[in-house]
């Protein structure tokens, strides 16, 4: 979807302000919203690419105007209600006030870390062949979708080169749908800045974004 | 803007802090979470892992050119030859600086970041000032770190739009010769393996 996460080469945010000595969390609100986020990964059953377009998915104003784990937190009620495993009415009194969903596994502690060292590897075996090579022209497509889809705006409708093939990756316009993982080779594509940004694009600067075959087409 | 969150008014911060905690007492009254396991969540990511992880990677890498060998050619594997491995590092990148080409990572579209190696993001790199500039004014984010390059090294800006993670290997510096990978490790700082900061100098150490 075309909304305010899409931010490559949007003006006026003003400059970048590092912190010096940042914690890793601000408040204690943060550590649990993180970490309920992370925990209900297993019971909940959805995967990354749901969870990305719950946080994308809200008017562009109130995306600004969330922090970070706002907006985290924000996308887990939105996923928790969609699959009634929680009720707003709970949530108000802050208690649990109907019977849980059976059969959800939960994430004990015994198995943070070893939950936390496998990850969720998105390579997939294939017996595709990809269309494209290293060094190929290739453009990216104008799309704009209502859904989820990791082609940021300001590549779409430019010319690259195909720096390298990544291999066959879960494809997020379709995961995050529920409709299946539908591994799509993925390509690192380099253009230009001066492709990019035209006069205004410095000379002397590259961007790559990595990109799924269908988002691609020759140029 | 997002990276004001501490500005907001106190009403308005109490309220999310009841609102998670609401949330986290529903989940664990229903079962699904186990309140140890959020705990234990929290310390990785507070106490364990961060950027002292990737500066082992970087320095191993500065003083073994056959591990830095190993590292351009399957990061992922040979980052896990030191035991960092996993969420949001499953398929990790390492890209190599030098005096033409000097490297930077964003994820324009979200936060994506290699937790393994460097821990979880600092809030100006899921900021929208960082996000919407680091890929059509690179050389104007660098100055707002105190950055600038030489104006013949090319910048390249990796976005991370699909599950690859990137990590930057920095030059090392000058006048270190002879070190130990624990010293060396010392000189990298987080930044440096972003690619919006240079490693410190042996002189910088005391």
């Amino acid at each position: 979807m075309n909304g305010a996460q899409d931010m490559g080469g949007v003006h006026g945010f003003g400059p970048v302000e590092p912190e010096p000595n940042e914690p890793v969390f601000h408040d204690e609100w943060e550590r649990r919203a993180f970490a309920l986020t992370l925990a209900m990964g297993m019971p909940g059953g959805w995967n990354i690419d749901m969870s990305r377009f719950a946080r994308e998915n809200r008017d562009p104003a109130e995306y600004l105007s969330m922090s970070y784990y706002q907006i985290w937190f924000a996308a887990l009620e939105t996923m928790l209600k969609e699959r009634d495993l929680v009720s707003d009415d709970e949530i108000v009194v802050g208690h649990s006030l109907h019977p849980p969903v059976p059969g959800k596994r939960v994430l004990s502690p015994a198995d943070v870390l070893k939950v936390l060292h496998r990850g969720g590897p998105t390579e997939r075996d294939t017996n595709t062949t990809p269309a494209f090579k290293p060094s190929d022209k290739v453009r990216a497509k104008n799309i704009n979708p209502l859904t989820h889809t990791r082609l940021p705006r300001y590549v779409r409708g430019h010319v690259g080169t195909v720096e390298r093939v990544i291999g066959c990756h879960v494809f997020p316009d379709s995961n995050a749908t529920g409709a299946g993982e539908d591994p799509q080779w993925l390509y690192t594509v380099r253009f230009s800045g001066r492709e990019l940004w035209g006069p205004d694009g410095d000379t002397t600067t590259y961007v790559s974004v990595d990109a799924w075959e269908p988002y691609l087409e020759p140029a | 803007m997002p990276d004001h969150h501490h500005d907001h008014d106190h009403s308005e911060l109490s309220e999310t802090q009841l609102r998670v905690r609401a949330l986290e007492t529903v989940l664990t009254e229903k079962g699904y979470v186990d309140p140890a396991a959020l705990d234990l969540l929290i310390e990785t990511y507070e106490k364990k892992v961060g950027p002292r992880n990737g500066a082992r990677v970087v320095a191993k890498a500065w003083a073994d050119p056959s591990y830095r060998a190993r590292l351009i050619k399957d990061a992922t594997a040979a980052i896990a030859e030191l035991g960092y491995a996993g969420r949001q590092g499953e398929h990790i990148v390492a890209l190599e600086n030098t005096p033409k080409l000097h490297n930077m990572v964003v994820c324009t579209l979200c936060s994506c970041y290699p937790w393994p190696v460097l821990g979880l993001p600092p809030v100006w790199y899921k900021s929208a000032p960082y996000r919407s500039r680091a890929v059509s004014d690179p050389r104007g984010v660098l100055a707002d770190f105190g950055v600038t390059l030489p104006q013949d090294t090319d910048i390249r800006v990796w976005d991370s739009t699909a599950e690859i993670r990137y990590l930057v290997i920095p030059m090392r510096p000058p006048g270190a010769e002879g070190w130990s990978e624990d010293k060396l490790a010392e000189l990298v700082t987080r930044d440096s393996m972003i690619g919006t900061g240079l490693p410190k100098q042996p002189k910088d150490l005391t």
